[in-house]
């Protein structure tokens, strides 16, 4: 799989705030890309440089093999963003909306409505052309921000915190049409959240801590390298879980052994095997993870 | 120019749906209209019969109707093109408070392009506006006093159309720099409260002193005040000359209503206002669409530096 996104030696300094310092990463074509951060981090510096919105200070970018210098318009050609917050008119109905910034592309007449009839079945808006934009529920404008987004058919979905303040319900459809974009249309999806769970789906993470890159890799070796297992053992009594000498706390119906891998796992699982009747082992979670990394806690958009 | 279409069509639509924006603009010519009429054409009316009969003329009512009306219809209408184009070009300043700003430059659209966007959709809600408000203000000289012939009609609604050329481009440089409803707002009352007496129609310019005679002189608003009132006034001193008015006496109101501007003691000729007018349009929008292009210089000219500074260290091997 070839890069789609190249980021080499990328810095950004506000006055005495250095937002980015000497990033580098890549991104694969197709992947599901996650830039994990508290806020302040650097995640949406990074991403307004990669748009052409801010000039980067030093560094390069390059997507699809274009470099972000020579050819601004082509890049923005291949990406499509979705912002954290609507940016789209509230006061226009959801096709004038569309209509407009199609247009902006070049799209217009059969082909707009075609791309519109395509997109409105994809992400179930249909019902919702007519209405003004800013009667919609959050769900609602998310669809049509996403749907903004993929008007001019990108190669690169960048998605800034785009579920935050969303319901489950709503952020479940959110990811299930994002899913089928990246199988049906091989599209690379550039994700930052505040939400893990969403991060430990991705193919690859960077996470990112004052401007710095701290930790990358997949969520998988991720959890290897900087959290241990957990064995949860259920219907054991609390005096055979002493003898096996392992931290372990009690949880409602069973009991959770943290081991520092899954070999200390099955070493401990073959040592005691009349202990473990009734077991599973669980990786870390990507909050263990970035809290290893950073020190920090992210929780619903505020680092403590 | 992809866009170009779109975006005017947008900006315009935006501004009718929103109906703070557009009432906004359409009764400030509306109210000055009514302000004038009620507490201005009394005095004015006083003031010119008083200095008539001192001269020893005898004018009809009809005729001082007239007279004042096209007076205050033209104060009207050289301050509310511009004040009207400030209203509608809060567009500017909304889009950079609301993001949809970041939302279209993220699209491959020229900046200069975008600008003309701007431009152009208030330059039609300005124009549609100020055409009512000229409508109206016809429609009141009608009722005063009626002395202008169709190609006086048509010369007002020209200047009109440069009046609101000029609001637009400068109204358009002014948001340049604005980006937030604070300041937008206080450039509004500013240029409200204060337009009007640096172009000459809440008091003639021949009432200032000397030296803010000449600072006004240097200012294009001025020629365009002086051209609505030639324009509104031309039939009023036609039939005063009919009546037997002295010329002099008529050059006299010419001269204390700034139907006659003077620059540096000479006389500006009709000609050579429509010219002053004409280059500042210009002059406004080139400046207007420049600025953007720079902005987006700047930005772009600063990511290659940046591109050729590496490139130049991977050369040298350093």
């Amino acid at each position: 799989m070839k890069n789609i996104i190249e980021i080499e030696h990328l810095s950004k300094c506000f006055g005495q705030v250095r937002a980015v310092q000497d990033l580098s990463f890549r991104v694969k074509q197709g992947e599901l890309f996650a830039f994990l951060g508290i806020n302040g981090a650097g995640k949406s510096t990074a991403i307004n440089i990669m748009c052409g919105q801010i000039a980067k200070d030093s560094g390069t970018v390059r997507i699809d093999g274009v470099d972000l210098d020579c050819d601004p318009d082509s890049i923005k050609r291949n990406l499509g963003v979705v912002f954290q917050s609507s940016v789209l008119d509230k006061d226009l109905s959801v096709q004038d909306n569309l209509q407009s910034r199609a247009a902006l592309y070049g799209i217009c007449g059969k082909e707009f409505k075609k791309r519109l009839s395509e997109l409105s079945e994809l992400l179930e808006f249909k019902d919702l052309l007519k209405r003004t934009l800013g009667k919609l529920s959050g769900g609602q404008r998310r669809r049509i921000d996403i749907a903004r987004a993929l008007l001019h058919k990108p190669k690169i979905l960048i998605l800034d915190e785009p579920t935050t303040g969303l319901d489950p319900q709503t952020r479940s459809t959110l990811w299930r049409v994002i899913g089928d974009l990246q199988k049906i249309e091989g599209m690379t999806v550039f994700l930052t959240t505040h939400y893990m769970e969403e991060a430990a789906d991705a193919d690859y993470v960077v996470i990112l801590d004052s401007g710095k890159i701290v930790a990358e890799d997949t969520p998988l070796n991720l959890k290897n390298t900087y959290t241990g297992d957990f064995i949860t053992v259920y219907g054991a009594n609390e005096t055979h879980i002493k003898q096996l000498n392992a931290p372990y706390e009690t949880i409602r119906d069973a009991y959770r052994i943290s081991v520092p891998n899954t070999a200390a796992a099955t070493e401990l699982i073959l040592k005691y095997p009349n202990v473990f009747q009734d077991y599973e082992i669980t990786k870390g979670k990507m909050d263990d993870v970035f809290l290893a990394v950073t020190g920090k806690k992210l929780t619903g958009g505020t680092g403590k | 120019m992809i866009g170009l279409g779109a975006l005017v069509r947008r900006n315009t639509k935006l501004y009718f749906k929103d109906k703070g924006m557009f009432f906004t603009s359409l009764i400030t010519p509306l109210i000055l209209l009514v302000l004038y009429t009620t507490f201005l054409s009394n005095v004015y009316e006083q003031n010119f019969r008083s200095s008539l009969e001192a001269a020893g003329a005898m004018v009809s009512e009809k005729l001082i109707g007239g007279c004042v009306g096209a007076q205050l219809v033209s104060s009207l209408l050289a301050v509310s093109c511009v004040t009207v184009a400030f209203c509608s070009n809060l567009l500017t300043v909304q889009d950079k408070i609301t993001g949809a700003r970041r939302d279209l430059s993220i699209a491959p659209v020229k900046p200069g392009t975008l600008a003309l966007g701007y431009y152009l959709s208030t330059l039609l809600t300005t124009l549609l506006i100020s055409f009512a408000a000229t409508l109206a203000c016809l429609g009141y000289l009608a009722y005063a006093g009626w002395y202008m012939t169709v190609k006086d009609v048509a010369a007002l609604l020209l200047d009109t159309v440069l009046l609101v050329l000029f609001g637009t481009g400068l109204s358009s440089c002014v948001n340049f720099f604005l980006s937030t409803n604070g300041q937008a707002s206080a450039v509004g009352t500013v240029v409200s409260a204060g337009y009007g007496f640096i172009c000459g129609a809440y008091m003639p310019i021949s009432q200032f002193s000397g030296g803010l005679q000449k600072v006004i002189s240097f200012l294009p608003g001025t020629y365009g005040t002086s051209l609505l009132r030639n324009n509104a006034l031309r039939g009023v001193f036609k039939e005063m000359g009919a009546q037997g008015f002295p010329s002099e006496v008529v050059e006299a109101i010419r001269d204390s209503i700034d139907c006659n501007l003077y620059f540096y003691g000479n006389k500006v000729e009709t000609g050579v206002s429509y010219l002053v007018l004409t280059v500042a349009i210009v002059l406004l929008i080139g400046i207007y669409v420049a600025m953007n292009m720079s902005c987006a210089k700047k930005r772009h000219n600063h990511n290659g530096k940046v591109f050729s500074k590496i490139k130049t260290v991977k050369k040298s091997g350093l």
